[in-house]
């Protein structure tokens, strides 16, 4: 057979001799540019710097009106009534509220890479429902506030995510992501209407009581809260963060994540443990908080890229700042009244949510 | 390394016929092995059962004679690359990133990113003609480009095997002929390819031995003239062809017109209007 090609054949421009277009100036986000390639860079240590800065801003503010220097007086001797206010409420308060933030955060921004979903959050797995139930339960029920309630959340929280587990084992898909999505909204749509119908015959107090833990809030921390949040949560920050890599992968799918050495249902297990066990310890120190887990580590992928290596730091810190304003602005808005913590991040998280994501789409 | 697999049987639940029945292969260090058949003969549970992603109902595979159940994840990637059919990528990341992680068995979970990962990259880019895309978003590539990306991702972490399940879809004929050129080069280096692809002309001309599939059993097995033979092709893929001869020996498979099978006496599948409505 002769083939034959008529004129000479021009080789094609092939990707090795055309350089990519890198725009400085391109708002389309669709290349990295020079300008976002230099931003997230230097995204965690501008993060840490501006995480710093709200906490310390955070105390200056309050119910009680503290000028500054007598904020840098309280902290720095412990005697007074505004020391004990600086020292005992409001540091504790930052604190946890930091903790908490940081730690939904990073809950959400790993279970958005294991569904492979953005719109995932902590509260996915039913937890939230179970935590809610459970608070309630615990009010109804008329126990002391403080350790019992914060004890019946988590348990909540935990059998809601175990009745989630179990669902998907029913099904014969244990570890699917679309099913644990799915019994995740049924557990927390059951969770839902018992804790409506508790509500609905409770006595006004318990009502009241209960909304502190259904919108979340820090009236309560201590320096007691403070250290025991921080023994449950350290250790497992710090597995999330092992398994980032591991989350990177899973986030392109499972068989690609197998292929390319990932050990998905190892992995999958470990995130869900981890960020139930997380989620409810939030749960247990300050109620359920919303819109966290789902607004920072959708904003911050736009930010510092959607690697976890990066992406959890950067989440944990932003997180944290995120609803220490919050708590800011919850615990002075109506003052002397507060405002449940979760009903700030809401209002706020809407409307970013809503820019961020018309941003995103343009 | 020398991949084996001997009688490969898997069934998916609730599904009463074998999606894989009884398959055996090997694959030697050196060459391409292309797997072939219709839509729905078994080829991509095939690549999953060798790969140890699914559970067999008989038979074993081994790499290098050890049972490939007993390799880690992490192992196992570590010499093997693989590529899976579809995937959609819910965060979109720069080519450096993506292919980044196929050197993620090297790295392990907290090892530092070195000169050396990055080099291995850009070094791997260009032995796939996608070089200067460094930096590019993978949502922004065509998807010629995204494919290449995909195979340099697989070749990062210098694997011993590459399995790939259809590489070439929606490649057009110049990035389709530079993927098998690539991969015969591979395979000239020494790496082991296993590839499964619809196209049977570039199977016979590029692979050294083709595996045909049909409903899950293995068909015919040996070098392209042996496998591709017009009453073995007619047959399992439902359709009257005629096989040629290309210059350099290899067959080439020529689907029928109606017309041309009814000349030619050929079988023709019933038209849809003659089929019972």
């Amino acid at each position: 057979m002769v083939v034959e090609v008529r004129g000479p054949v021009r080789p094609r421009p092939s990707a090795s001799h055309v350089p990519p277009v890198l725009d400085p100036t391109s708002e389309t986000g669709l290349f990295v540019t020079p300008r976002a390639a230099h931003r997230m860079r230097h995204a965690l240590p501008a993060l840490a710097v501006s995480a710093l800065v709200v906490v310390v801003a955070a105390l200056f503010v309050g119910p009680v009106l503290l000028s500054p220097a007598n904020v840098i007086a309280a902290l720095r001797d412990g005697a007074g009534q505004e020391s004990a206010i600086i020292r005992s409420l409001r540091l504790p308060r930052i604190l946890l509220a930091f903790g908490v933030g940081g730690a939904l955060a990073v809950c959400g921004a790993a279970l958005q890479a294991m569904v492979r979903n953005p719109l995932a959050e902590p509260w996915l797995l039913g937890l939230s429902g179970g935590a809610a139930l459970g608070a309630v339960i615990g009010v109804v029920a008329g126990l002391p506030a403080g350790w019992s309630v914060s004890a019946s959340a988590t348990i909540g929280a935990l059998a809601a995510v175990a009745l989630v587990y179990r669902i998907t084992a029913v099904a014969g898909r244990r570890l699917d992501p679309r099913v644990l999505l799915l019994a995740g909204v049924v557990v927390s749509a059951f969770a839902g209407a018992v804790t409506t119908a508790l509500l609905a015959v409770a006595d006004p107090f318990a009502f009241r009581a209960a909304t502190v833990w259904l919108f979340g809030g820090f009236a309560g921390a201590s320096w007691d809260a403070v250290v025991r949040f921080a023994v449950i949560a350290t250790p497992l920050l710090a597995l999330l963060w092992w398994l980032a890599r591991a989350l990177d992968l899973l986030a392109l799918g499972e068989d690609t994540a197998a292929m390319l050495g990932a050990d998905v249902d190892r992995t999958r297990r470990l995130v869900i443990l981890t960020t139930s066990i997380l989620t409810a310890t939030t749960v247990s120190v300050a109620g359920t908080i919303g819109f966290v887990g789902l607004v920072v580590p959708h904003a911050l992928r736009g930010v510092v890229g959607p690697l976890h290596r990066r992406l959890l730091p950067a989440v944990f810190l932003a997180g944290g700042a995120f609803t220490v304003l919050a708590d800011a602005v919850a615990r002075t808005v109506v003052r002397p009244a507060e405002l449940p913590v979760g009903v700030i991040t809401a209002l706020v998280g809407v409307p970013l949510f809503a820019m961020l994501l018309r941003r995103s789409l343009a | 390394m020398k991949l084996h697999a001997t009688a490969l049987t898997v069934r998916y639940p609730g599904v009463p016929t074998a999606a894989l029945d009884g398959v055996s292969l090997g694959l030697e260090p050196g060459e391409i092995v292309a797997v072939v058949g219709p839509n729905g003969s078994g080829k991509s549970t095939l690549l999953r059962a060798l790969l140890g992603l699914l559970p067999l109902s008989a038979g074993q595979v081994a790499l290098d004679g050890r049972a490939v159940d007993g390799w880690s994840r992490r192992e196992l990637a570590d010499v093997v690359g693989a590529l899976p059919q579809r995937e959609e990528s819910t965060f979109p990341l720069t080519v450096l990133e993506s292919v980044l992680l196929g050197r993620w068995s090297r790295l392990g979970p907290v090892s530092p990113v070195t000169d050396k990962d990055h080099n291995a990259v850009v070094a791997t880019l260009r032995r796939c003609d996608v070089a200067g895309l460094e930096d590019r978003r993978i949502d922004t590539l065509s998807g010629g480009e995204w494919q290449r990306v995909r195979v340099a991702r697989a070749l990062v972490a210098s694997p011993r095997l590459l399995l790939l399940d259809e590489p070439t879809a929606a490649l057009d004929v110049g990035h389709e002929m530079e993927l098998f050129e690539l991969l015969r080069r591979l395979a000239t280096e020494g790496l082991g390819v296993l590839i499964i692809t619809h196209q049977l002309n570039l199977a016979a001309r590029f692979a050294d031995r083709l595996l045909l599939l049909d409903r899950g059993r293995m068909v015919a097995e040996g070098r392209p003239t042996e496998v591709l033979r017009e009453e073995v092709v007619s047959a399992v893929f439902g359709w009257p062809v005629a096989v040629t001869s290309w210059c350099d020996g290899a067959p080439q498979v020529v689907p029928l017109r109606r017309a041309e099978a009814a000349e030619s006496g050929r079988a023709l599948p019933p038209l849809p209007e003659d089929g019972p409505s």
